[in-house]
């Protein structure tokens, strides 16, 4: 791999707190190398203001391999930036040029107020999860574990479905700020499971109510979720939960 | 000496007899009884769930966006469980002789024996919960080996393990906080334990939105808050991942065990350059199939693929004739050190070996092939075939090495070198999981207890849902069944307003240094003094050096320190300033404990005492115990020895020949 250098206009969004008002600020960060991560980048812009004794930029991040579903920017008009089945930390600058003016905006939805510059409150993820995201099983009480076989296509499906991060790239790419693919994504890991089965009609319903109690909009399969979904999970997921709230509305002895 | 307060008998006895005669707590006194738990990984969730459910009440905080967020998220290859599924000798036995002798000796046997024991409920309950763990053809639960052990007993799901984990015990968690069992404080950090009468009776957490001091009373406290890693700066945890909630534990009473038991994991994405953050690591599993070599000709810059066979040095298949590439985890990293250090290393650095998967390609490739009964496919088509194969198992971490290199796995070998990724050492803790705080307790990587000088893979999320799910729901009662006639304390109580004074006047010093250089500069080169001198290998003229350094470094960080920004709202550096603060001291207390330690064992490698083939030599004789580090005042800690009996293995020098 080709390494290269080079020198950016970053137009990062800043924001003091969540109820005053923020606005876009340019920076310039010189000598970057191709080998660094997107953050590694912002790394270095942060510390050039803490030594200029400004304040540096607020932004979530942790595991920065991808997987904890942490960092969430909205880089050059797409959630995690440019590359395909991507997170922001996984990002390398090796997708940037010498001269380029990236943009960097926390993901904007009503549900994801903004805490500070970059970062959002993603709390309604797990708001929806408490209200049926899960199989009610005390600790103690399993069976054994190959008591329960499983088809190996099942359980893959199920696998593909739980790989969901809950990083709410899906809902900031939709311009209805819908979380249909997240919800649709647990819902689906858990229906496909033969353990899911004694709760599977009320989970879909209580689910749903809290989506739309948190003021997620509503889907009309456009797709930018999954197209931005650093996990590819997939858009099929929404026509199970479709099918599955429907069943469930008509069946359900609520 | 702090009692183990292990129980007598049989050591296959000893966890059901405590069962059997631990004290209960009656469901309606758990109402009344409140418990904090600090850090939502593994042991954290697992545990404020199973309490939750148990009918006590739970306040659970952790320092990110969400529970879900918590490091184990980022555990890839698998747990281990002796379920003996693969018929291939598996059994409880084995598990605890494998973990005892991979820790190299220096691990309870009461301990890892129960965790053995549990190891298989742990599955059971996780496939309750929706787990969806890797399965074969047949709908039942598949397995794969891991480093150290010659059986098939690791669990996984795909490179995900740690993630399909923890989210289980994330949904069950936020199943009590939905029955409002369990409360959740996200984006907390605590701060400060408050003692009343020696007992733990709550801490003083920051809510790092707002930047307020709370108060928080439990009758008691349980710490689950990981490991300390990066202590190194560069490490394969997670940015956040700190020794805060520990460290304050340790300077309120509670002893720290092995400090310096640091593993060093050998497959790890090689350093790029000045501007690293983070480290990354390549699973385990991927020596199943990977082949790990290095050129025979000193400096050879030909590419790897126009090196031929017989120029190619499988150095671990060479040492290690019986484990190969699969040899536990220190005794890899050693041999790649030493190959680089020799002048063996490839790449641009020259600090990397190569890990290979062309002949697992091929060799997929041929079943497949056979599968179908093509008898004359094409080597092309054999490798297509594959490379298949091999993405089914390890896509994700392909995937993610080419992100970050930028360079085709599938096509070229892996680089990798070994990076900081596991502390063995931590909270002392008794059989019952307590500190030596009465009421204050420490769970999973946090505490010191079952994995010795080395950990075996996939035993790190064994350990963390044993301890959450099936041990403390034990254990607590047993002190909190006398707690039923204390009540609940005010957090106005003087002991309360103490500590929340010690926590408001530390943030107001660091915030009003006001110096020069800003927190990472303090942290990167914290970072390097321990990589160079309590590394890999460490020397008594390095570990004394790296003393001086760091007092030095400690001087220089409460003097010139600049943090900008106001307290009272959300402010990353000076939530990074109160964790790098304590990892300077941390690392003093290291070397310390390493330059104590006058043997090599496991992770701890002192080049004063090798065999003669370089393998760790150990002492039995001097330093078969615990070193357990009792906090006195700024740069001074007492040694207490917590001595090693081992009644059933017989302690040996470790061989994987």
């Amino acid at each position: 791999m080709e390494h290269y250098s080079m020198n950016l206009n970053l137009k990062v969004w800043r924001q003091k707190n969540n109820s005053e008002k923020g606005g876009f600020k340019m920076y310039r960060v010189e000598n970057i190398s191709s080998e660094m991560s997107f953050l590694e980048m912002f790394d270095v812009l942060n510390e050039q203001l803490v030594h200029g004794g400004e304040e540096p930029i607020a932004f979530d991040h942790d595991c920065r391999e991808g997987i904890c579903g942490t960092c969430s920017m909205y880089i050059n008009g797409k959630p995690h930036g440019p590359w395909q089945a991507n997170t922001t930390c996984q990002l390398h600058m090796r997708a940037f040029k010498d001269g380029d003016t990236i943009v960097v905006e926390p993901w904007r939805a009503g549900a994801f107020p903004v805490i500070k510059d970059l970062m959002v409150d993603r709390s309604a993820f797990d708001r929806i999860i408490q209200a049926g995201g899960y199989i009610s099983v005390n600790t103690g009480n399993a069976v054994d574990g190959n008591a329960i076989p499983i088809a190996k296509d099942k359980a893959d499906a199920s696998f593909a479905a739980a790989m969901c991060i809950g990083c709410g790239a899906c809902v900031a790419a939709c311009k209805n700020s819908s979380a249909m693919l997240f919800l649709s994504a647990k819902v689906s890991h858990l229906a496909l499971l033969p353990q899911g089965e004694p709760e599977r009609k009320s989970r879909v319903l209580d689910m749903v109510a809290q989506m739309d109690k948190e003021g997620f909009g509503a889907c009309t399969n456009t797709g930018a979720c999954e197209a931005t979904c650093p996990k590819e999970i997939s858009l099929s997921n929404i026509a199970r939960l479709n099918q599955e709230y429907l069943v469930a509305s008509l069946t359900a002895n609520k | 000496m702090f009692d183990a307060k292990i129980p007598a008998g049989a050591l296959d006895e000893k966890w059901s007899d405590y069962k059997g005669h631990c004290k209960l707590v009656n469901p309606a006194n758990k109402r009344k009884l409140e418990i904090i738990v600090i850090g939502t990984g593994l042991a954290g969730a697992s545990a404020a769930a199973s309490l939750g459910e148990m009918g006590y009440k739970v306040k659970a905080f952790c320092f990110q966006d969400s529970p879900r967020r918590a490091h184990s998220i980022a555990a890839q290859g698998g747990i281990n469980a002796a379920k003996n599924y693969q018929n291939d000798g598996d059994s409880v036995f084995r598990l605890f002789y494998d973990t005892i002798k991979g820790g190299d000796y220096r691990s309870r046997e009461a301990n890892v024996h129960r965790l053995a024991e549990v190891s298989a409920n742990i599955i059971d309950q996780c496939v309750a919960q929706g787990v969806p763990f890797a399965r074969e053809y047949g709908g039942l639960l598949s397995n794969r080996s891991f480093g150290g052990t010659q059986v098939q007993r690791t669990f996984y799901a795909a490179g995900q393990t740690g993630q399909q984990l923890l989210i289980g015990a994330y949904q069950a968690l936020e199943r009590q906080v939905a029955l409002g069992t369990v409360k959740m404080y996200s984006r907390h950090e605590m701060l400060e334990i408050v003692k009343i009468d020696g007992k733990a009776r709550g801490i003083i957490a920051r809510d790092l939105v707002t930047g307020k001091l709370e108060r928080h009373f439990g009758h008691a406290v349980l710490l689950c808050s990981g490991g300390y890693g990066n202590v190194f700066y560069l490490s394969t945890n997670a940015m956040g991942s700190n020794v805060t909630a520990a460290w304050k534990a340790h300077k309120q009473g509670a002893l720290f065990g092995n400090p310096c038991f640091t593993q060093i994991h050998p497959t790890c994405i090689p350093v790029s350059g000045d501007h690293q953050s983070k480290l990354t690591l390549m699973s385990e599993s991927l020596r199943n199939d990977g082949r790990i070599w290095v050129p025979k000709e000193k400096g050879d810059n030909r590419k790897p693929s126009d090196i031929p066979e017989d120029q190619r040095d499988y150095y671990l298949e060479r040492r290690y004739p019986a484990f190969g590439n699969l040899v536990p985890r220190d005794v890899a990293s050693r041999a790649a050190k030493e190959r680089c250090d020799e002048g063996y290393g490839v790449g641009s650095s020259k600090q990397a070996v190569y890990l290979d998967f062309a002949s697992a390609i091929e060799r997929y490739g041929r079943t497949e092939a056979n599968k179908h009964g093509d008898d004359h496919a094409s080597l092309e088509h054999i490798i297509a075939l594959g490379k298949e194969v091999v993405k089914e198992k390890y896509g994700n971490l392909f995937d993610m090495y080419e992100k970050i290199t930028g360079e085709n796995p599938y096509e070229v070998p892996m680089r990798i070198y070994p990076a900081v990724h596991y502390t063995m050492g931590g909270l002392w803790v008794d059989y019952e999981l307590q500190t030596s705080v009465p009421g204050l307790y420490a769970l999973g990587e946090a505490n010191f207890s079952d994995h010795g000088a080395n950990r075996l893979g996939a035993s790190a999320l064994m350990q963390g849902l044993a301890d959450g799910y099936f041990v403390i729901p034990y254990t607590i009662g047993n002190y909190l069944a006398e707690e039923i006639y204390s009540k609940a304390v005010g957090t106005d109580h003087p002991a309360f307003v103490e500590a929340e004074k010690t926590v408001s006047d530390r943030i107001h010093q660091l915030m009003n240094i006001k110096g020069k250089q800003s927190v990472e500069s303090f942290h990167k080169r914290l970072g390097k003094i321990m990589w160079e001198k309590c590394g890999m290998a460490r020397n008594s003229q390095g570990l004394t050096e790296a003393i001086s350094e760091i007092q030095t470094l400690k001087k220089e960080f409460w003097s010139d320190l600049r943090i900008p920004g106001d307290i009272n709202e959300m402010n990353p550096e000076l939530d990074k300033a109160n964790r790098v603060a304590d990892f300077i001291e941390l690392g003093e207390l290291m070397c310390k404990d390493a330059l104590l330690r006058n043997e090599s064992c496991g992770g701890h490698f002192r080049e004063e005492y090798q065999t003669p083939d370089g393998e760790a030599l150990r002492d039995d004789a001097n330093y078969m115990y615990v070193a357990a580090w009792e906090y006195k005042g700024d740069h001074n800690w007492d040694l207490h020895k917590e001595p090693l009996h081992y009644e059933v293995i017989k302690p040996t020098q470790r061989n994987y020949k």
